[in-house]
Parts: C-alpha cells; structure tokens; sequence
C-alpha cells in the first residue's frame, strides 16, 4: 500500500519536473521549428507545430549573408577567455575569503553581489570613454576584460561556497608539512574543489556567451560574437523570423551542446551547500 | 538544397578570412535594399581594390543606439552610417556628421528629388544623400472591394476608408477591413497618428512650442483612429507594427492597409504574398482640409565626424546612392526591386513604371508631403510624422504607449490626449521651450 503511495508521489512529480521542463524548453524548441519554415509560414496567424514545408533555405540565406564563423570564434575566445581569467582572480579571493575570513568578509561578499544590482546602462559612458581611450573599443581583449568583471562576484560568490565545504584542516595539514599559500591552493586545494571549478568555469562560459549589452555595444565589425550576428537579423520593414530563428539556432547551438554534457557538473555546481 | 547549403558555410568561411586594404566599416539595418547593397557591394571593391568594405547589421534601435554613443564620444567605429531623415537635420546643427562636398561630377545631385533632398541639408550643406525614400499609402485587395460593391477612388477620404473597411470585413473568415500600426514607438503608431492628425488640421506644437493635445483636431484622429481599429482591425492590433500588418495582409486577412509605400513591393511579389495579384493603391485619406495622412522618410547614408577614412566613405556612399547603382540592382535584382523613391530619372522611366504598379504612387505620396509645411496651421517644427527636436524621441514613444492604450482599451481616447498633453508640457519645460 505504501509502496504504490510512493510510486503514485513520484509520478506525480515526474510529471511536473516534465510538464516545468517542457514548459521552459518549448520556446528553444519554437525557435528551431520557425528556423525550419518560411517568413510567411512563420508568422502565420494559425501557426503549425510540425506539419509545413521543410526548408533550409534560411540557414543557406545566414550562412551567405553573415561571416558566421568570425562570429562564432569571437565567441569562443571572449566566453572561455574571460572564464579562465576571471578564475585567476576568483580562485584566490574566494580560498581568502573562505579559509581566513575577518569580520568584514560578509559584507565585502554582498557587497561584491551588489555589483550585480546595477543596470549596465548606468555604467554605459564611462566604460565606453575608457575603451575609447585604451583603444579597446571592437576588440576580444576588451571584452573578456569587462566579461571577466561582470561576472566576478558569481565565480567567487560559487568558488567561496564550495570552498566553504572542504574541511580547513586538509590546507592545515599542507601548512604543517611546510606548504606555502601558492602551492597550498594549487596542489591542496584545486584537486579537491575541481568539480565545483569546473562547473563555475561552465557556467561562467555559458553567461558569456549569452550576454548581449556589453557584447552589443562595445564591438562593431571586428569582435562581435555571435549575440550581435543574432541583432542583425532584426529587419524594421521586412519579414525576418525564420531567418532570425535561424540565426539564433546556430548561435545557441554550441553552448546547448556544451551544456547537454556538462549538465551534471553544472547542477553539482549550482546546488553545492544547498542541503545541509 | 543541401549543396547549397555546403556552398553556403564554404562562402561564409571565405567571407570569414581577413583582407587587407582602408577599410570603410558601415553601420547599416537589417532592410531589404541594404541587404541587396550589401550583397552587390562587390563591384565597388572590384573598382576600389584599396578599399575594403566591413558591414555591421544591427536592429533599428540598437543601431540607433550604438551609433549616437560612437559619434558623441568621437569614437569613430564607423565610416558609413544609415541614418532617417529624423536625424539627419539633428546630428549635423551637433557637428556629428561631415558636409558631403565630394561626390563625383557625374552623380547629378540635381536628380535627387527637391522634397527629400531638402531635409538632409542643414545651412546650405548637403549632410546625407538617400538611399531609398518612402511616404506613406492606402494599400488595398481589389476583389476585396469588388466584392463589397465599392470602387476605391484614387483620392480617398476618411469616411469612405471607414466605409470601405466596414464593408470588406468578415470577422469569421478572419478578414479584417482594415491594419494600422498599434505598437507604440515614435517610428511605429506616432509616425502613422501624426500623419493622420495632420489630415485633420492637428499639431504636436503651436508657434509657441505648446502642446496641443487638447485641441479638438487631436480627438478627431484619435477617435477615427480607435474607431478604425476596434470595429474593423485584427484581435491584438495595439501590439502591430509594419511587419505584424505585412504578414496579415500578405496572407490575404486585411482589407485595407495604410503604411509605407515600401510596402509596395513586398505585397505585389509573388513569392511573398498570397494575394500579389489582387492589390491596388490609392493617395493616403483626407478629410478635406488640403492635407492628406502620408508621411515622408527616407534611409540615408552619412559620414560620422569621427571618421578616419572620410575621402574612402565619401566614394562608397556616392557609389550606392548613384544612378549607376540603380542599374546594377535593376540588372541584377529586377527593375522592379531598385531603391525606390530618391531620384526623379527613376520615375522617368517607362519600363520602371510598368515593372512597379507601385511606382507612380510613391512617387506622387513622397511629393505632397512636405516636412516644413506639414499641417493645416503653421508650425514651428520641421517634420511630416515626427517633429525634428531631439526630444522627440523618448516623447514620441511615450505618446506613443499612451495612444497604444487606447487601442488596447486599457483608457479612452480622451485619457491618453490628457496624459500626452501633460507628457509633453513636462517635456518641452524641462528642454527650455521655447527656444529663442
């Protein structure tokens, strides 16, 4: 009896983790199904889920009309680049903050969240007179520079929490065998804490990825990843979906992929210190 | 399809390679004709081997965005920039853009037309030459009227789109009389309201720079406008803008259909609409006050103050708004698809008339708007939807929301003239209206 109460709670709840899944995936799934029709079957009034002409013909039009892999290697150096660099930096904060802490490191923590609170346009001029005139204005480096600073406080906000969990007396231990800082948290403290790095590490790339203020506004020709390839399938006069969904399919494809067979690492990551 | 598409990434992978030269780096939308110049660009290169062409497409507002934050830091990102007619008068009383004094002996200025050319001058200095204009028409289905027993008159007036709308709609075959803009911006339902509040004598702002929201010319439009789009527009019009009413009426589900003479070539291609065959067009309405609801725009090319590469974008944006352009597009592209509306040797062609059913009555629309004379009463602005200040942009979407509202039914008409009205005085206070 019991055990048919329990098997009816899990499907009960199975049901909802897929109805809640479905739910957030189906706009991805839209958009790859639009990327597949054509303009006017992708705004039609009575739209079909499956049954429309199968065409290609947008991602032959995108492949054409935009340097898709310019675009996409931008991609991958501002994402990854400012991930690794951001790690350089976070790595240390974060053992500093979690293995010797003071009476200030909760509120230099919040404050470093409440980096975050700030709209990105309330910051806009002054960053941008300053790559002006370090002449970052449209290249890589400027970007991974201000991705790295953008997403700081959730890479050490993530590193501190799970650093957090490692018994202090395995770097003790290092100490007592005459262990200094540096290679305490290289040969100690890094082989323990790597799933939790690597997960910080994936989803920081995944941020970058997608992030389409900065991105947008401080590229022009030369390092535009691929969220402004996305922008510019917008058309003020013309129909454009199917060759934007087209656009988008191709742009979040990779980190999709990415995210598919790193998702354990990443809800090992994300839920670490959640139950205790 | 599948070869193609190889051929595609193989192209797209060229395209990816770097190249050598000055390189002119154009801002431009993601609009049909950029796209075409865009793709054709490669004869100016092969003619220009020390220049290189770099393209950054971006959606109208971002660009809008990113080139004014470029431009007013001097940042000099850009070459080339695709800017509207709104703009051009602004940005150049600010010193952002280069007088364009270079463009070739034989690019006939002369040929531009009077009306288009004259809103990209500023103190007797050309600032942007066009590269497609647009006004504003009546687009409608010809079995649609025959049907309902009406013959649309070249010249109409309010009250017989009201009746003609009336009469072409079926809400159960989900055909709808008549598509407006709803979506509140100051390019989108404010440019179209402000064409039709001229046609009925109202302003943005008396000689003195007051608002008039609260005059009875405003109540008329905007309850001919509400009226129009509640009884016989489509379920969610407050959210449609050109593209929403495009896809409605080129899958045959409006009757009539009043918006950019661009739109012309859209609805009669078959390859894009449903109903290619059964559009005719007609003079944006009146209401017997000697002005009629069609606005005036034009896409323009300009060079940005902070250039580097003045001399080399001067002889790209000379190239793409020539006459020899347009027969590379009509050689390549068609006849019927060259960038409309900029020069008059264009509507001097027979075989373009005749290839565009659309052609004299853009022509005719874009020369009886008239920006510095736009309604019954005088005006102390310049500009036919829009008012040329720099605060018209954030207030004309801010009038925009409210006029949006009313078609949403979310408040009345009188509501959302009240709120515009006091948008607007606390607007034009806070900028120091009026200006000596």
């Amino acid at each position: 009896m019991r055990q048919s109460q329990l098997l009816r709670q899990k499907m009960v709840y199975s049901l909802l983790a897929w109805t809640v899944g479905i739910a957030i995936f189906f706009p991805i799934l839209w958009t790859v199904f639009t990327s597949f029709k054509t303009e006017l079957e992708a705004v039609a009034t009575e739209p079909s889920f499956l049954m429309f002409d199968w065409t290609l013909e947008n991602y032959s039009t995108v492949f054409i009309e935009s340097r898709y892999f310019t675009h996409f290697w931008n991609s991958v150096v501002i994402s990854i680049g400012s991930s690794l660099l951001g790690l350089l930096i976070a790595i240390p904060a974060a053992w500093a903050m979690a293995f010797v802490p003071n009476k200030r490191t909760k509120d230099v923590l919040m404050w470093m969240l409440s980096t975050k609170m700030l709209p990105p346009v309330g910051v806009l001029v002054p960053i941008y007179l300053l790559f002006r005139d370090f002449d970052l204005l449209d290249t890589k480096l400027g970007l991974v520079i201000v991705m790295t600073l953008i997403n700081l406080p959730i890479m050490i906000w993530m590193l501190y929490t799970y650093f957090r969990e490692i018994p202090s007396e395995v770097l003790e231990a290092a100490r007592m065998d005459g262990a200094t800082i540096g290679s305490e948290i290289v040969h100690v403290l890094l082989p323990i804490a790597l799933p939790g790095i690597a997960s910080t590490l994936l989803l920081n790339i995944i941020l970058s990825w997608n992030e389409a203020f900065w991105t947008l506004i401080l590229t022009a020709a030369k390092a535009a990843p691929l969220t402004a390839f996305i922008a510019s399938y917008s058309s003020p006069e013309g129909l454009f979906y199917a060759k934007l969904s087209a656009a988008s399919t191709l742009a979040i494809a990779p980190i999709l992929i990415i995210g598919w067979f790193s998702q354990k690492q990443l809800v090992r990551g994300l839920t670490f210190g959640a139950v205790k | 399809m599948i070869r193609r598409l190889t051929t595609s990434i193989c192209s797209a992978l060229l395209l990816s390679m770097p190249v050598a030269a000055e390189t002119v780096t154009i801002a431009t939308v993601n609009n049909g004709d950029m796209v075409t110049m865009k793709n054709l660009s490669k004869a100016f290169t092969d003619a220009n081997p020390d220049i290189s062409l770099e393209w950054v497409t971006l959606e109208e507002n971002i660009l809008r965005q990113r080139v004014t934050t470029d431009i007013a830091t001097g940042s000099g990102q850009y070459d080339v920039v695709t800017i509207g007619t709104y703009e051009v008068p602004i940005w150049a009383r600010q010193g952002w853009l280069e007088p364009l004094n270079n463009l070739g002996e034989d690019y006939d200025l002369d040929d531009i037309l009077p009306s288009i050319r004259g809103g990209l001058s500023y103190q007797d200095n050309l600032y942007a030459v066009p590269f497609y204009a647009e006004s504003s028409m009546v687009i409608y289905r010809t079995d649609l009227m025959e049907k309902a027993g009406l013959a649309m008159p070249e010249k109409p007036t309010w009250d017989f789109i009201e009746q003609a709308a009336k009469a072409m709609t079926n809400k159960d075959q989900g055909v709808y009389g008549i598509c407006l803009r709803g979506k509140a911006g100051w390019g989108e339902n404010t440019a179209l309201i402000t064409s039709i509040a001229n046609s009925f004598g109202a302003r943005w702002f008396d000689e003195q720079w007051k608002p008039q929201f609260n005059t009875p010319e405003w109540q008329k439009t905007l309850e001919v406008y509400t009226n129009l789009m509640l009884k016989y527009g489509p379920p969610g019009a407050s959210s449609n803008g050109f593209n929403e009413n495009l896809a409605l009426f080129q899958t045959g589900k409006c009757g009539i259909w009043i918006d950019a003479t661009v739109a012309g070539s859209f609805v009669t291609n078959p390859e894009e609409s449903t109903v290619a065959d059964k559009v005719g067009f007609a003079l944006a309405p009146d209401a017997g006050l000697g002005k009629r609801a069609n606005w005036l725009w034009a896409w323009n090319l300009a060079i940005p103050s902070s250039t580097d590469s003045k001399a080399a974008a001067e002889k790209f944006v000379s190239w793409a708004t020539s006459k020899g352009y347009l027969d590379l597009v009509a050689q390549e592209k068609g006849l019927a698809n060259v960038p409309p509306g900029t020069r008059a040797s264009l509507y001097a062609n027979e075989a373009y008339l005749k290839a565009a059913p659309f052609a004299q009555m853009t022509l005719d629309s874009i020369k009886l708007a008239n920006p510095n004379n736009p309604t019954v009463k005088p005006v102390p602005y310049v500009g036919v939807q829009f008012v040329a200040i720099p605060e018209f942009q954030g207030l004309g979407t801010a009038v925009g929301q409210q006029f949006s509202a009313a078609v949403a039914g979310n408040v009345t008409p009188a509501q959302a003239l009240k709120t515009a009205q006091r948008l607007a005085e606390r607007t034009m206070r806070k900028a120091g209206y009026p200006k000596n």
